[in-house]
């Protein structure tokens, strides 16, 4: 403890903005207890006589019969007593972490040398045996990057929901949740040890699940919100049981200890293997890959601010970031590396396909997600941890920005299907077409997105997609994981199959973003006479985010130039992130190599022709002009609808998984255990033995007091013959 | 003499058990279980002296208060039988009947 005390003091971040490091959190918790408390307030009542609240209802109930399983943003229109000091409290917190977060982000770029993280212990938290877990909170490069990157772009999302959310009667209990979900996240980055991450890795799923379900007198939303917990439950069974074998085998679980203590583990040991599969166990569950990715999807159920912060630029991004905080066990086992590299390609392969048949504009964005995920895992499996982390930055930048312009879309289609009181879905895009003409800023700024998600130079997404792709191609040529063996397979061949498929993939991103704004901003309107005299671009407080995120999206990419194009300063988030990751690169890839080669050339030249084709692709074989809105569509055939019915993957986990666990518990544990035995034989078995206990005792009372008489006479001589005869 | 008295108090509470046994009158089965508490007095009596202690003649005196109090709550219920069943015969008083 002393050790510890002395170390921070003597930090160069000791005497900065730095210690007030708590406030981070506790800012966003502030704003929660705030906004939670104005959500209790019993602001609004529809009461019967109330005409917008029981039309609202009917509606609902009438929307939901013909579209099910589409989440839609319909709510009643009722504005909340407190919106004005919510809209102030709820974003202004976040504001100030942010403020908090650049002055912290400006001391720590001050001072020159920060080779060892600044730890601030708060208080001993649990103490038990040789378990000692302290409430700490750890700032480095790593930490320091999510920050800025949950803060920033949550501030915007915020100022985002304002104009999104105002006219919804939860509107104190959305802000509220949203305040929370961002403590939650700012613990899990600062978290020092893995315990105090788990808890922000928990409290974030607990509120994904509230957001999710945010609208839960829908029984479709509220499903959903439990398909996500449920789901994330098996990931995290995973990282509880990597924790568990760490502490058994190193005794900690601080950073800083289980960095130190790891080479005990043994290189490309069994045991650190198994750890490491199991803490990627976790990131598939919350990160949504391949095989837990199936709750993001019905995620979208949630107000799609909260798509955009929570499903698409934080939450599902906590696994990336732990496998970089955890880069010095995964770089000590190529096995790992290479499971992780092999299930993102193949999820970021699997989710692009499906988004290129999906309707409902939230679902494309959702897959894409999904897909994008896939590639950041590529880049921190082949132990391109800056590569990856940098693609996570970009993609906050530019999913944050689709989403909201998403949400923008909804929003306008929303507005005007309400003034006109049509009943179509506001989220399928056979309903819109040619909006470009009433939302223009949304249409460029989310041309802007697209192409930074496509991989088209100059905007964030090519540099950062390309920055994990030479990387994976690199891995193949030379180091660690070249030589090791996957599953019988010679890694370098496992690298350059999984390069390739990355290209595939990339090609198809290109391909269903193309498709997804031609349908949206191209082509005819199709929302119908009256609706179309309605529809108009979002107010300030939603374009204006979009704006910051526009220019984020397209001017990242300058975070991290390949030294191949030196058009700024190169490699800025690499050198930045070395201290934390730049150990545990190496030791997987091996020294980097000085100058630039032609391959490099080559490989950029290559993404950046697969990306213009995806798009020129797409736009000489979709014709927006030929759609019809939803209502009229004909139902497609053969591998269209596998697609469009996303391989029957919720199908088969429905037949394979959850109905032979209800009818189990049904049959067995409800009729069987329950019933027969614990209703039946225990309970009810104990009533029947008692009462014919009882009913024998009866018999032996005949209220004649004679008997009793005798039965005391026998009773006295039985025991004085006893006693007599003994 | 000890003898004597010993075998008397014996003889005396037989009695009391077989009337109680037998008899069905409330009154008669009342009179036998006094007699049992005089037997039972008789020993006492007979044994303090014996061994020349006046712990017995104590006890002697808590058993007649005793049987006082009973009699006077015994009597009282006996009476209120008799006042509902017109008899004292208990052999139509089984209201404890399980």
């Amino acid at each position: 403890m002393l050790q510890d005390l002395a170390a921070v003091d003597t930090h160069p971040l000791a005497a900065t903005a730095a210690r007030y490091v708590g406030l981070l959190p506790l800012l966003p918790l502030a704003g929660f207890l705030v906004n939670g408390a104005l959500s209790l307030m019993p602001a609004y009542k529809a009461g019967p006589s109330d005409p917008s609240a029981a039309g609202h209802d009917d509606h609902g109930a009438a929307d939901h019969a013909h579209a099910a399983d589409h989440s839609d943003d319909h709510h009643a229109v009722a504005r909340h007593k407190y919106a004005g000091l919510v809209s102030l409290v709820g974003p202004l917190v976040l504001a100030l972490s942010f403020g908090l977060a650049v002055a912290i982000w400006l001391a720590m770029a001050g001072a020159d040398e920060m080779k060892t993280p600044y730890v601030k212990t708060f208080f001993d938290w649990m103490v038990t045996g040789d378990l000692r877990i302290s409430w700490a909170f750890q700032l480095d490069q790593l930490s320091m990057i999510m920050v800025l990157v949950i803060t920033g772009v949550g501030t915007l999302i915020h100022i985002f929901s304002i104009g999104y959310m105002r006219d919804d009667p939860g509107y104190p209990r959305f802000f509220a949740y949203l305040n929370l979900f961002v403590a939650f996240m700012l613990v899990l980055v600062l978290g020092a040890s893995y315990p105090v991450l788990f808890v922000g890795w928990e409290g974030v799923g607990l509120c994904s699940y509230l957001l999710i379900g945010f609208w839960f007198s829908d029984k479709a939303n509220a499903d959903a919100g439990k398909k996500a917990f449920i789901v994330n439950r098996i990931g995290d069974f995973g990282f509880l049981i990597a924790m568990f074998l760490l502490f058994a085998n190193l005794g900690t679980l601080d950073f800083t200890g289980v960095s130190a203590a790891a080479p005990q583990l043994g290189y490309n040991s069994a045991l650190v293997t198994t750890i490491c599969l199991f803490f990627f166990l976790g990131c598939a569950g919350k990160s949504a890959q391949l095989p837990l990715y199936v709750w993001l999807p019905d995620a979208m159920a949630g107000p799609t601010p909260v798509s955009a912060l929570i499903h698409a630029a934080t939450m599902v991004t906590a696994g990336v970031y732990l496998i970089a905080r955890s880069g010095v066990l995964f770089a000590m086992s190529p096995t790992a590396c290479i499971t992780v590299a092999v299930i993102g390609t193949l999820t970021a392969l699997f989710a692009a396909t499906i988004g290129l048949k999906q309707w409902d504009i939230k679902k494309v964005l959702a897959y894409s997600t999904i897909s994008q995920l896939g590639y950041m895992f590529m880049g921190v499996g082949t132990g391109a941890y800056a590569a990856g982390m940098f693609h996570l930055v970009t993609h906050a930048f530019f999913k944050a920005l689709l989403f909201l312009g998403s949400g923008s879309v909804i929003f306008a289609m929303h507005r005007a299907y309400h003034h006109t009181g049509n009943h179509e879905d506001a989220q399928d895009m056979r309903n819109m077409g040619g909006l470009r003409k009433y939302m223009p800023i949304t249409f460029v700024l989310m041309w802007i997105a697209t192409l930074a998600i496509a991989g088209v130079p100059p905007f964030s997404g090519f540099f950062s997609k390309d920055g994990i792709l030479g990387a994976v191609f690199e891995r193949a040529q030379h180091g660690a994981l070249a030589e090791a063996t996957w599953l019988g397979m010679p890694g370098s061949t496992v690298l350059y199959a999984l390069y390739a498929l990355g290209l595939v993939t990339a090609f198809l991103t290109a391909i269903y973003m193309t498709r997804m704004m031609l349908y949206t901003f191209h082509g005819p309107n199709r929302t119908g006479e009256a609706e179309r005299a309605h529809l108009r671009e979002a107010p300030w407080t939603m374009t204006g985010p979009l704006v910051v995120l526009g220019a984020l999206s397209a001017f990242g990419g300058w975070l991290n130039l390949p030294a191949a194009i030196p058009i700024g300063p190169v490699g800025a988030l690499e050198k930045w992130l070395e201290p934390v990751v730049g150990a545990a690169t190496v030791s997987v890839a091996g020294a980097a190599s000085e100058g630039v080669t032609s391959t490099e050339y080559a490989l950029i030249g290559v993404a950046v022709a697969i990306a213009l084709l995806g798009i020129a692709f797409a736009v000489m074989r979709l014709k927006p002009a030929a759609l019809v809105p939803a209502r009229d569509a004909v139902p497609s055939h053969g591998f269209e609808q596998v697609l469009e019915e996303k391989y029957y993957v919720d199908e088969i986990y429905d037949g394979a998984v959850v109905k032979p666990l209800v009818s189990g518990s049904r049959n067995i544990l409800w009729t069987g255990i329950d019933r027969g035995i614990i209703d039946n034989l225990f309970v009810n078995g104990s009533a029947v033995l008692a009462r014919g206990f009882g009913w024998v005792g009866s018999q032996l009372q005949s209220g004649e007091t004679g008997a009793y008489a005798w039965a005391i006479a026998i009773g006295a001589l039985a025991v004085l013959g006893a006693f007599t005869f003994r | 003499m000890i003898n004597e008295a010993l075998f008397f108090s014996a003889v005396l509470f037989t009695i009391g058990v077989v009337g109680v046994l037998t008899r069905r009158n409330a009154i008669i089965i009342f009179m036998c279980v006094e007699l049992m508490l005089n037997a039972v007095n008789l020993s006492f009596i007979a044994l303090s002296r014996l061994h020349g202690s006046a712990n017995g003649q104590v006890f002697v005196l808590f058993v007649m208060t005793i049987a006082a109090a009973e009699a006077a709550v015994g009597l009282a219920i006996i009476i209120s039988i008799f006042r509902h069943h017109k008899s004292v015969d208990l052999r139509n008083i089984n209201l404890l009947k399980g």
